[in-house]
């Protein structure tokens, strides 16, 4: 063969096209484990997964404080005293809940707490903003964090216009029970933001929330876009109202009066 | 020909390459690298995937369970050879592999390697204070 330009040029493309063919194959063969993925048997579907609270039951500081230890075991959430505290769910009067103030409001309503969390909004601006898309809504409704991905940037705070999530100022494991932890769920680490997650990975195996479960029937939870569903039901027989409807987000917890 | 500076060009080349072989003079004569003997577990003999798919690949594995398990809402894992894992490190993994000191760390202490996956995820020891 002639030792040409036109030669060399050949040769030096089809060994760079082999390079990429080889590399691309090794990338490949990573991922074929052989195997394939499904869901656990037991595992709760929806289309829209939506919560009703029944205030009338669950109205007091220590009924909700009942809620809020069920979910707070279930997923390592460490108290921390003043204003750093993480909270999944927590307790709130009238007004900062539904931001409609009423200066002549009938006493049980004026003294009656009200259980918050997030809201699992259908428009959720916290998924909207976040830049590393840590934050992200599945298919049945619910946003989910993939703490993995939180760059602790905290746009999703300022995003929420419900309060429901809490930043991780310092390390949590410093103030968890060590002793008690649930050893199924991971904690969190110092600098990322945490919040409710409709315990998505109890619904996996079949299993209500935590809140759901510790209620005793106060707080109901289902499908919403299934007419014979449990909440549909309760949201036929009730008044209901949910939390600053007017911002458009479409929160999915309900809250009977 | 004539190599112009020569003198010190190839004293030049000789202190580098004097440098850049000085490790293996270190190592010259020593034992070979060992791999670390690991704790295995008693009550199971076959892991997830092979011993060697395991050895090279684990990370790429918990790489797509995490992604599988927490985008997709796919917990369950079927093995090449048909068995079915719950997608999980603490709840799976950790199980069997019931010490981080004894497994884990032995070869990502050789390896230098610092994974980040205890900064949230709870070992199997527990944790202490």
């Amino acid at each position: 063969m002639n030792h040409t330009r036109r030669n060399f040029l050949k040769f030096a493309g089809l060994t760079a096209a082999g390079l990429c063919v080889a590399s691309a194959g090794g990338a490949l063969a990573v991922s074929g484990a052989g195997s394939a993925i499904r869901d656990d048997e037991k595992v709760l579907k929806a289309k829209r997964w939506a919560m009703v609270i029944d205030t009338k039951k669950v109205g007091t500081k220590e009924t909700i404080a009942v809620l809020a230890k069920a979910c707070h075991a279930a997923h390592n959430v460490p108290d921390i005293p003043g204003k750093q505290n993480i909270k999944w769910l927590w307790a709130a009067g009238f007004e900062e809940a539904f931001d409609q103030p009423n200066n002549y409001m009938d006493e049980g309503l004026e003294k009656r707490e009200f259980p918050l969390l997030c809201n699992h909004c259908t428009n959720a601006p916290c998924v909207r903003v976040c830049p590393t898309q840590a934050t992200y809504k599945r298919a049945d409704g619910i946003v989910a964090m993939d703490y993995h991905r939180c760059i602790g940037c905290r746009y999703c705070m300022a995003g929420c216009p419900f309060g429901a999530r809490s930043f991780n100022f310092m390390e949590p494991r410093l103030h968890l029970d060590l002793a008690a932890l649930n050893k199924e769920f991971p904690t969190r680490m110092r600098g990322v933001v945490e919040k409710c997650n409709f315990c998505v990975e109890r619904l996996a195996h079949g299993k209500q929330p935590a809140c759901v479960e510790a209620s005793q029937g106060a707080l109901v939870f289902g499908d919403l876009s299934d007419p014979a569903s449990e909440v549909r039901k309760v949201l036929r027989e009730h008044y209901t109202i949910r939390r600053k409807p007017a911002l458009g987000t479409e929160p999915g917890v309900y809250y009977i009066i | 020909m004539k190599l112009y500076n020569g003198g010190k060009i190839i004293t030049g080349l000789v202190i580098f390459l004097g440098i850049f072989l000085a490790p293996l003079a270190y190592n010259a004569g020593k034992a070979a690298y060992i791999q670390p003997k690991l704790k295995m577990p008693e009550n199971e003999k076959e892991c997830v995937e092979s011993k060697e798919f395991m050895r090279t690949k684990h990370m790429q594995l918990l790489d797509q369970w995490r992604d599988w398990a927490l985008r997709d809402g796919q917990r369950m894992y079927v093995n090449s050879k048909g068995k079915v894992f719950e997608m999980s490190l603490q709840k799976t993994c950790m199980k069997c592999h019931t010490n981080k000191a004894e497994f884990c760390d032995k070869c990502h202490n050789d390896a230098s390697v610092t994974p980040y996956c205890w900064d949230c995820h709870v070992q199997p020891e527990g944790l202490k204070k």
